[in-house]
């Protein structure tokens, strides 16, 4: 027993200081670029980074549930990419000079992002049959995903710019409910989503256990299978409606959207807590971590600095928070 | 000088957390001879041999070599001062040749316009000098994954012989060569022995110790018995000397009756030729049956296939009388079977969720509301219940697993078969690892479940855990049963003849 309870406690100043580290980062990041920058605390430049951040967090959502498995999806970013050009593609302007379906009818919003979402699911249907039937490691079995995805998207578009998007959808990005962002409002909901299936039901038990320990998992009759490919599919599901609200809010889309988005995510998650080796996840670290790096994108950018010093600080800022993660599990041992 | 030791350890006693794993054990090897270890397992033949080549460190003792103090710090000063060591599993590199896996580290090399690089021709040449010198017939260009476990086996102990080691330990060589194999093994043994190399060979087949060994040291419980020339001691002896100890209470009292039959196998076949062949046995409804044998005797194995992790080539398996076919675990669960499996971290617990995550993992089936939602409250109050009845020490239900100590770990795994109302309970070492103290604690647990009128079969590799615990014992040697022995007032000598029966 006193063991135990020593063990127990020794951690808890470890796990306190580990638990809250990334909120006082993000908390000290975002004071900091304020003083040297009043414009920062703007509400206008708060709402920006915001928006930006709310796409970026439904694909994190998604990589990190599947990352809690001890996986990756690299073909994160195309997917979104792809679906954005689709959910685009039917919600062109009916008077646009270049519309790609000149017949098509003046749909619901609804139908192409509900179609956006569903192709990123079977996406993600495929990538977790992949690897659970084929038995492939999930790195190449997605690479392939994002290699395909990408060249979906080329022919689908045929490499040209999608553009001319009806009002009533880039309003869906622009506007706001009661001054909080629409896109805020939805990526608020999908982690509300996340959060409860992580917790509260036995699909997300099931998401950490095949992370915690694959093998104990097996012996415990969990259906691996099953599992992983919910997790990939539901992933798909959730990149597809990040490139739809991708694409409605920048106004456009090409075959180029989403470009590396997958390496970001993973870093977020990263960041946020998510391990490496799997097991190990929270939706708010999750938030966090890709709050951090738009407040240092959106940050960097006000201060003045270049974007490929922005590309050397960031790359710096993911090789410390990794050593910083690994060493909770170096010192275990 | 025959008399000349070039290998002596002299009162090695080392201890881990709740366990004096080694007690002045002495062990000394002549050059130019065989020395047998013997002992049962986890009697410290391993913990000593980890010793010698600094894998552990001994808190006290010494040991000689060649007449110098030597302590190695890691296995490669003692391979470095001639003494190799033949592991009883290996761990090829295996898309590598056979070649490059024995000279690892220590590549022949060449200049090539002044550059260092690997020299193939050579290692080719003395790899293959190697081979015909001990007969064996590989090529030392075959992919190490291609080749058989007996092949390798074979390639480790050419690997030993190529450090011109003068002492060279053997742990188990023979567990996985054909009866040929070992006819060669023995060959290169005796080649070795008038080249004057010392060898310590350590294996559970007796009979082969009377036919190789030159004297034989006994070990038991981390004591050292004695060291006897092989000639001046009996089989019999031996094994009276290696389990000869009295059996204090460690056990709880038992309360079982067994009944009707619950599980019923019939010529179980495994589908690794290797594994167990034609196994039959019954359990009995409250009954407590033992799995004694030696390690490799395929116990692990034959209870995994019934779990339906591994699989069957032919043979039956009926649970109260009707015919059923396990696939996979989920399936084996719906048949209220339960598996604590041997390897604890490997497939046990999950490190880094927590205690009631853990507990709770087999069994939220039975806890979902609507859809795959959970019910929270009584998942977590069931968890409360089970800390308490199975006196689990641990801070919080939150605390995560990896924080409590082994006992407490199994004593959750237990808990998380009983949340499945499994009614057959394989326990596949269910002590192993764990505190003496704790140990009883699990055996409380076990007689209190069979007294309930749970079905449990449990593989131990203790004797007296086997012999305190079992209403039957089912003793299995080479992937087959070679006997049955009734626990109450079972004769150790009987179960360790049975368990080397087919050696």
């Amino acid at each position: 027993m006193d063991n135990a309870v020593k063990n127990e406690n020794a951690f808890s100043i470890k796990s306190f200081a580990s638990k809250y580290a990334i909120y006082l980062v993000l908390i000290v990041l975002f004071i900091g670029m304020g003083l040297v920058d009043r414009n920062f605390f703007s509400l206008s430049n708060v709402k920006n980074i915001l928006i930006i951040a709310a796409v970026r967090i439904i694909i994190a959502l998604g990589e990190g549930n599947i990352l809690i498995t001890h996986g990756v999806d690299l073909s994160a970013g195309r997917l979104v990419g792809l679906t954005a050009c689709i959910a685009a593609s039917m919600l062109q302007r009916p008077d646009y000079a270049y519309k790609m379906f000149e017949t098509l009818p003046q749909l619901p919003l609804v139908v192409p992002i509900l179609l956006a979402v569903c192709v990123g699911l079977l996406f993600g249907l495929f990538n977790g049959c992949t690897i659970s039937y084929l038995k492939l490691p999930p790195f190449i079995a997605t690479l392939g995903t994002m290699v395909i995805a990408y060249g979906f998207a080329s022919i689908y578009t045929d490499a040209q710019p999608i553009g001319g998007l009806r009002d009533d959808f880039t309003r869906l990005a622009s506007g706001s409910v009661l001054t909080i962002p629409n896109l805020v409002i939805i990526a608020l909901i999908a982690s509300l989503i996340i959060w409860f299936i992580l917790n509260k039901t036995s699909f997300g038990k099931y998401i950490y256990a095949i992370g915690g320990n694959p093998n104990a998992a097996m012996v415990s009759g969990v259906n691996i299978n099953r599992t992983t490919i919910s997790v990939y599919a539901l992933a798909g599901a959730l990149y597809g409606l990040a490139g739809a609200l991708l694409a409605a809010r920048s106004g456009g889309a090409t075959n180029n959207y989403g470009l590396s988005y997958e390496l970001d995510a993973i870093a977020a998650c990263t960041i946020g807590g998510v391990s490496q080796s799997g097991g190990i996840g929270t939706v708010q670290g999750i938030i966090t971590g890709v709050l951090i790096f738009e407040v240092m994108n959106n940050g960097l950018v006000i201060l003045g600095v270049s974007a490929y010093w922005q590309q050397v600080i960031k790359g710096i800022i993911i090789i410390g928070a990794v050593a910083f993660d690994i060493r909770k599990y170096i010192a275990k041992r | 000088m025959p008399n000349e030791y070039i290998l002596e350890m002299k009162n090695i006693s080392k201890r881990f957390p709740g366990v004096q794993a080694l007690n002045n054990v002495t062990l000394k090897a002549r050059p130019g001879s065989v020395h047998a270890l013997v002992g049962e397992n986890g009697a410290g033949k391993s913990t000593l041999m980890k010793c010698l080549f600094g894998i552990y460190f001994y808190d006290s003792g010494e040991i000689i070599f060649e007449g110098e103090n030597c302590l190695f710090k890691k296995p490669e000063e003692a391979i470095a001062k001639g003494i190799s060591m033949i592991q009883q599993e290996q761990n090829p590199i295996p898309y590598r040749t056979v070649m490059e896996n024995i000279w690892l580290g220590r590549y022949p090399m060449k200049k090539y316009m002044g550059i260092p690089v690997i020299d193939d021709g050579r290692m080719y040449d003395s790899t293959k000098a190697l081979f015909d010198d001990l007969g064996i017939n590989i090529d030392p260009k075959a992919m190490a994954a291609a080749l058989s476990v007996s092949q390798l086996q074979m390639i480790e102990i050419a690997k030993a012989v190529s450090y011109n080691a003068k002492v060279i330990v053997m742990d188990e060589p023979t567990s996985s060569l054909t009866e040929n194999e070992v006819g060669q093994l023995f060959r290169i043994i005796n080649e070795l022995k008038s080249n004057g190399v010392a060898i310590i060979y350590i294996s559970h087949r007796l009979e082969e110790i009377f036919e190789i060994a030159d004297e034989v040291t006994i070990m038991r419980d981390g004591n050292y018995i004695g060291e006897w020339p092989i000639d001046e001691i009996t089989l019999d002896m031996v094994i009276s000397k290696m389990v000869g100890r009295e059996l204090t209470k460690r056990f709880p009292p038992k309360h079982n009756v067994p009944g009707d039959v619950i599980l019923k196998a019939e010529n179980l076949t495994s589908i690794n030729p290797k594994s167990f062949k034609d196994v039959s046995f019954e359990l009995r409804h409250g009954e407590i049956l033992g799995v004694g044998g030696l390690v490799g005797a395929q116990r692990t194995e034959l209870m995994e296939s019934v779990f339906g992790l591994r699989h069957i080539v032919r043979g039956h398996v009926y649970i109260n009388g009707k015919e059923i076919a396990i696939k996979n675990p989920i399936e084996a669960k719906m048949h209220k079977l339960a598996l604590l499996t041997e390897d604890r971290r490997d497939t046990g617990i999950f490190p880094v969720l927590s205690v009631s995550d853990n507990m709770l993992i087999a069994s939220w089936n039975k806890y979902k509301k609507r859809g795959n939602v959970i019910d929270g409250k009584n998942s977590l109050s069931d968890v409360g219940k089970g800390i308490k009845a199975l006196d689990i020490k641990t801070p919080s239900h939150k605390t995560l697993m990896q924080y409590l100590s082994g006992g407490n770990q199994q004593k959750v795994i237990f808990e998380r078969w009983l949340l499945t109302d499994s009614e057959i309970l394989i326990l596949d070492e269910p002590t192993r690892g764990i505190d003496v103290g704790a140990k009883y604690e699990i055996y409380s647990i076990i007689a209190d479940l069979a007294g309930k009128g749970k079905s449990i079969i449990m593989i131990s590799s203790e004797m007296p855990e086997l012999i305190g615990m079992s209403d039957r014992i089912m003793v299995m040697c080479e992937g087959r049963i070679s006997g049955f022995v009734n626990g109450e007032g079972a004769d150790e000598e009987i179960i360790m003849r049975y368990a080397t029966q087919y050696a």
